[in-house]
């Protein structure tokens, strides 16, 4: 199994223009990873894939990380024929608001297709070049990305109406009456 | 209108190829669940039929979605372990060995011998019954109703029982920790399951007596939802059905994680990739499962089943990130980490076997019978705990 600069040298020989960014992981893990610039992104993954000696054929893992000042996508590749792996790679959009697009590697793995959707739908990548990409977990009208870590839910999420006005009104006496009496206090009897 | 026009699909050698309609009728469009018995929890499948052949289908997931990754990023590292038990919630332990490996990635912690000897021993256990059930909810939609699936729930339920000795739980075990298991195993728990192991290769033999020879099921499953090896990989399909359709890769083998370098035992594949032999490579494993338990119980050392010097409440990793996986019963388990060295992972995800093995769903039951939806449904073997999370 190559290093991750090996792969990176690899990589700009056969994709003249490729950036490609090393990403060093001080944990003892010791999984280093790539950062490709996006425009250059899917040269660099067909030629992981299809590179005799990397083979980088299954791609295991998809997912997204929010950032303070971008969205990230994370893959990690293994080569089910040579049995190495995992390869990390990576891609930052430009910003978390306007800006969010990446291009999508469901061509290149299929196994991208619903992790991408799921990346789309909690974390709000756009994946140009998807060739389904709808929310794959929330329903279809939800608005947010709950994933994103200045995610707020609605004070009114669970809102149900109730049907009878008359049964808030009781509610609202047996609220008061609660109050007023002594075993609200649900802790074990002391005397 | 449920699934809209049919549009051509976009150009692209991995994706399903459309089927050709009749033309002498309008297609019926059916959702199948989330309720329908077969789905084994909630989950939709939209299918388009033309007669009773299936022109699309349309996955539809969510039903049990509680965001599970969001949880485990408000929280401590140690505080997801039970939550992991919900995931593939016929599978506790398997769950728990992933994210613990996960994290031993992360922090480095190492796990004594004892520890391996008795996760391995749990994984084998929560395979073979996982297999078991399996093929019996498998026989249960081709008809045979109750009688294999409660053969198969029987020798669960002497395997649960360990569990529960063991952890104090059938099912939401929470046993695992960051360098080892939370309890040891007493001579008698282990002298139990050595009697239990004895007895399942037994009932391998006689499950398979039962099953193989039946016409039936011969006919319902051979043939039926194939898929081939070259898509399997590209759609990053793991586990059993992977190797049903004749690819070598048990990580196991692959990353031997644990102790599984020292253990004997094969690899089983199959040539087909269909329904038959997932369903007979579930069972080879079965026996391959009661060959690592064999070993794993006349080898396993004495010692400490937590390492004396691991924390597990309230670590903070040094910053970083590690992705751990493991050949759960059901395929790649896999959870990615990363630590801003707070007390709660900044990303916590799970990579989910059951979701992922889904995604060729469609591609194997296009052109086929809509009866036939049920088993090749079935034969993927999900947990709608882990594909929704």
């Amino acid at each position: 199994m190559k290093t991750v600069e090996e792969i990176k040298s690899a990589i700009e020989a056969a994709i003249p223009g490729a950036a490609v960014e090393i990403v060093l992981n001080p944990s003892p893990s010791g999984q280093h990873s790539l950062r490709l610039a996006p425009e250059s992104a899917y040269a660099v993954a067909k030629f992981l894939r299809d590179d005799a000696e990397l083979k980088l054929d299954f791609l295991s893992n998809a997912t997204g990380v929010d950032w303070p000042d971008s969205l990230e996508a994370v893959y990690h590749l293994y080569s089910v024929e040579k049995k190495h792996g995992p390869v990390i790679i990576r891609m930052k959009t430009v910003n978390r608001t306007d800006q969010v697009e990446l291009p999508s590697l469901t061509p290149i793995w299929r196994s991208a297709e619903f992790q991408e959707r799921e990346i789309f739908d909690l974390f709000g990548i756009v994946f140009t070049g998807h060739p389904d990409l709808r929310r794959l977990l929330m329903w279809k009208n939800f608005k947010d990305h709950p994933m994103r870590k200045d995610y707020r839910e609605p004070d009114d999420f669970e809102w149900e109406p109730t049907a009878h006005d008359e049964v808030l009104k009781r509610a609202e006496a047996q609220r008061s009456r609660d109050q007023g009496s002594e075993i609200r206090d649900q802790g074990p009897a002391t005397a | 209108m449920i699934l809209g026009k049919i549009k051509k699909r976009p150009k692209g050698w991995n994706r399903p190829q459309a089927v050709a309609e009749s033309g002498d009728g309008e297609l019926l469009e059916v959702a199948m669940g989330p309720h329908h018995p077969s789905t084994h929890g909630v989950f939709r499948m939209d299918v388009a039929l033309d007669g009773e052949r299936v022109i699309k289908l349309r996955p539809v997931f969510g039903y049990l979605h509680r965001n599970h990754e969001k949880i485990g990023e408000g929280q401590s590292y140690l505080a997801s372990m039970p939550f992991t038990d919900r995931l593939d919630y016929m599978c506790p332990l398997t769950n728990n060995w992933a994210y613990a490996l996960a994290v031993e990635k992360l922090t480095g912690q190492a796990v004594p011998e004892r520890a391996e000897y008795l996760r391995v021993i749990l994984g084998e256990l929560t395979r073979y019954q996982n297999h078991a059930s399996s093929i019996g909810f498998l026989t249960q939609e081709m008809g045979a109703s109750g009688t294999p699936l409660m053969y198969a729930f029987r020798e669960r339920e002497k395997i649960l029982d360990l569990f529960e000795e063991l952890t104090g739980a059938r099912m939401m075990v929470n046993y695992m920790r960051f360098g080892g298991c939370r309890v040891d195993a007493s001579e008698g728990w282990l002298d139990r399951t050595r009697k239990v192991v004895a007895g399942l290769g037994r009932f391998t033999d006689e499950f398979e007596r039962l099953l193989r020879s039946n016409a039936i099921l011969m006919v319902r499953t051979q043939g039926v939802g194939r898929l081939s090896a070259e898509l399997a990989v590209n759609a990053g399909v793991t586990g059993p059905m992977l190797r049903a359709s004749g690819v070598n890769y048990d990580i196991r083998k692959v990353d031997g994680y644990g102790i599984y370098n020292r253990f004997n035992f094969r690899v089983p594949l199959g040539d087909h990739g269909d329904v038959y032999d997932r369903f007979m490579i579930r069972l080879l494993e079965m026996r391959e499962s009661i060959k690592i338990l064999e070993q794993a119980l006349k080898d396993i050392p004495g010692g400490p089943v937590v390492d004396p010097k691991a924390k597990s409440r309230g670590i903070r990793p040094k910053s970083g990130e590690a992705y751990g996986r493991i050949e759960a019963p059901k395929g790649e388990l896999g959870f990615y980490l990363i630590s801003d060295g707070g007390a709660n992972p900044y990303r916590y995800r799970i990579r989910p076997p059951s979701l992922i093995n889904l995604t060729v769903l469609e591609d194997m039951c296009l052109g086929s019978d809509v009866a036939d939806v049920v088993l090749i449904f079935g034969s993927v073997d999900i947990v709608l705990g882990e594909v929704d999370r």
